[in-house]
């Protein structure tokens, strides 16, 4: 299984045909306590860099962009009664949804977990 | 992924305790023309402890003024709203600086110094506010601006414990109640105090030497009830209190009596007028308003922000003007503008937040009760 990263910090496990998609642990540590996650519904369209999830903080509403193009398959329901999954398992059980892969070849533009780390550490 | 922030704003200045903050782990945002601390441990963290101890905000930004003259009193009525008569030396009392035509320049607050008045204006409109008062007062009236002062702000159940410890004065904190304050000494530094503050707890708010500003926030932080706190606590506080917040719930296009500031207006002006923007005032004290200013409980836990329209039915009958998530109760809260039909206390409205109608219910303000100290 794959990971990579966006550099808007949203991170994406390929497995086969279908890929699980968060915000990193950085972009929860900017991000601060989160009170609320809405999730796109099953069956939405996703268009790469484009609208797919907004995250709440206590101070401010985020937007979470699709890392490539596919179907959304699965929100991750844990998050309904616990946002708060998002700080302390960003990468983790604070998953966001599960997407279908529109078009493998996108993902040769996003980072891989070195060169997000290094990314990181220029910001 | 995008942060809107909210703390943005151009040409930076550093405040006394900058390198303090930014030691203690501060992350820093601009805010009001400086460098301020958003957060150290996290908003609701240093929310709750703040709610349960004692927290100390720097709130150096806010500006410090200090008017003084001939027929001092006379003077100030022609520009605030306020019964300087009934203002005796060591009271503070809310006001208002009001346009022509009524609406709100800056909330402040005023204090009977000897032989002058203390003013407590909001950091984004302090520049303005000094402009308009030097414009409106006579010449004879001075207007100095503390500038070197730093202000720092000790919100909580156990501030009065911690505070006690270090200051000392002729009158011992346990007699000054809130809205009173007095002169101390802090570790040898003079020192302003007055019992007030904007979270809704019982707290100080403490004018000192920008100089001795990192040694006093050393001094209180070292007693263990005592954290330092940012500005996104602060906000979370004040929000949980029902407290306007100049530029969001208040501004040149609300008037107070809508935002239900009618104690800022005091008694002997609402019948003498006299003071800007009276006439709209007066009138609306008498006849009501338009739109009133109410709190919104919201279902679900998804936060209504600034801006989110409040609608019935496809009708739009508001705008939320503060929105967040209370911490204390759990839940989301929102303070907003409606139509007076649809202000009464339970009245059921939707709010409008990304196309989605939020369930929301007009209820008392505030949210939290205050914990103000008011004497035993």
């Amino acid at each position: 299984m794959a990971r990579y990263f966006t550099d808007e910090h949203e991170w994406i496990d390929v497995d086969g045909d279908t890929a699980t998609v968060g915000i990193t642990d950085y972009a929860q540590g900017q991000l601060g306590d989160i009170v609320f996650v809405e999730l796109p519904g099953a069956g939405t369209a996703l268009s790469k860099g484009g609208d797919a999830a907004v995250v709440e903080s206590v101070k401010a509403a985020s937007d979470v962009y699709a890392p490539i193009d596919g179907e959304v398959t699965e929100g991750n329901s844990a998050l309904e009664d616990d946002p708060a999954l998002v700080n302390t398992a960003p990468e983790g059980d604070g998953w966001f949804f599960k997407m279908t892969i529109g078009d493998a070849s996108q993902l040769d533009g996003l980072m891989d977990e070195a060169a997000y780390k290094s990314f990181c550490d220029s910001l | 992924m995008s942060e809107e922030t909210e703390f943005e704003e151009p040409e930076t200045g550093t405040l006394p305790l900058d390198a303090w903050h930014r030691a203690k782990g501060a992350r820093m945002v601009e805010f009001a023309g400086y460098w301020m601390p958003i957060q150290y441990e996290g908003i609701v963290a240093e929310h709750e402890w703040t709610r349960s101890s004692a927290g100390l905000f720097d709130v150096s930004h806010m500006g410090q003024l200090l008017l003084s003259g001939p027929d001092l009193d006379a003077a100030v009525e022609t520009v605030l709203p306020i019964d300087l008569s009934t203002l005796k030396l060591g009271m503070q009392r809310y006001s208002l600086l009001l346009d022509d035509e009524g609406g709100v320049l800056d909330d402040l607050m005023v204090s009977r110094w000897p032989d002058s008045l203390y003013l407590v204006v909001n950091g984004a409109t302090k520049w303005d506010d000094i402009g308009h008062l030097r414009e409106y007062l006579p010449d004879e009236i001075t207007l100095n601006h503390l500038d070197e002062q730093a202000l720092l702000a000790l919100q909580g159940p156990k501030a009065v414990d911690a505070l006690a410890r270090h200051a000392q004065g002729d009158l011992p904190l346990a007699d000054l109640t809130f809205m009173k304050f007095g002169r101390y000494t802090i570790a040898g530094h003079d020192v302003t105090i007055a019992r007030a503050g904007y979270t809704g707890e019982d707290g100080f708010e403490i004018s000192l030497p920008g100089e001795a500003a990192a040694e006093i926030a050393d001094l209180l932080c070292g007693e263990p009830e005592v954290k330092p706190i940012g500005l996104g606590a602060r906000d979370s506080l004040r929000l949980e209190a029902g407290l306007p917040l100049y530029g969001h719930d208040l501004s040149p296009e609300t008037s107070p009596i809508e935002a239900g500031l009618v104690f800022g207006i005091n008694k002997r002006r609402r019948t003498e007028g006299g003071y800007p923007g009276a006439e709209r005032i007066n009138r609306e004290i008498v006849e009501g308003t338009a739109r009133k200013w109410v709190g919104l409980k919201v279902e679900g836990r998804m936060p209504a922000r600034e801006g989110a329209e409040v609608l019935v039915g496809d009708a739009k009958v508001g705008v939320v003007t503060s929105g967040g998530f209370s911490p204390t109760l759990g839940a989301p809260i929102a303070m907003a503008y409606v139509a007076s039909e649809h202000a009464g206390s339970g009245t059921a409205l939707e709010i409008l937040v990304r196309s989605k109608r939020l369930a929301a219910t007009v209820v008392p303000t505030p949210f939290v009760p205050h914990r103000y100290y008011r004497g035993k």
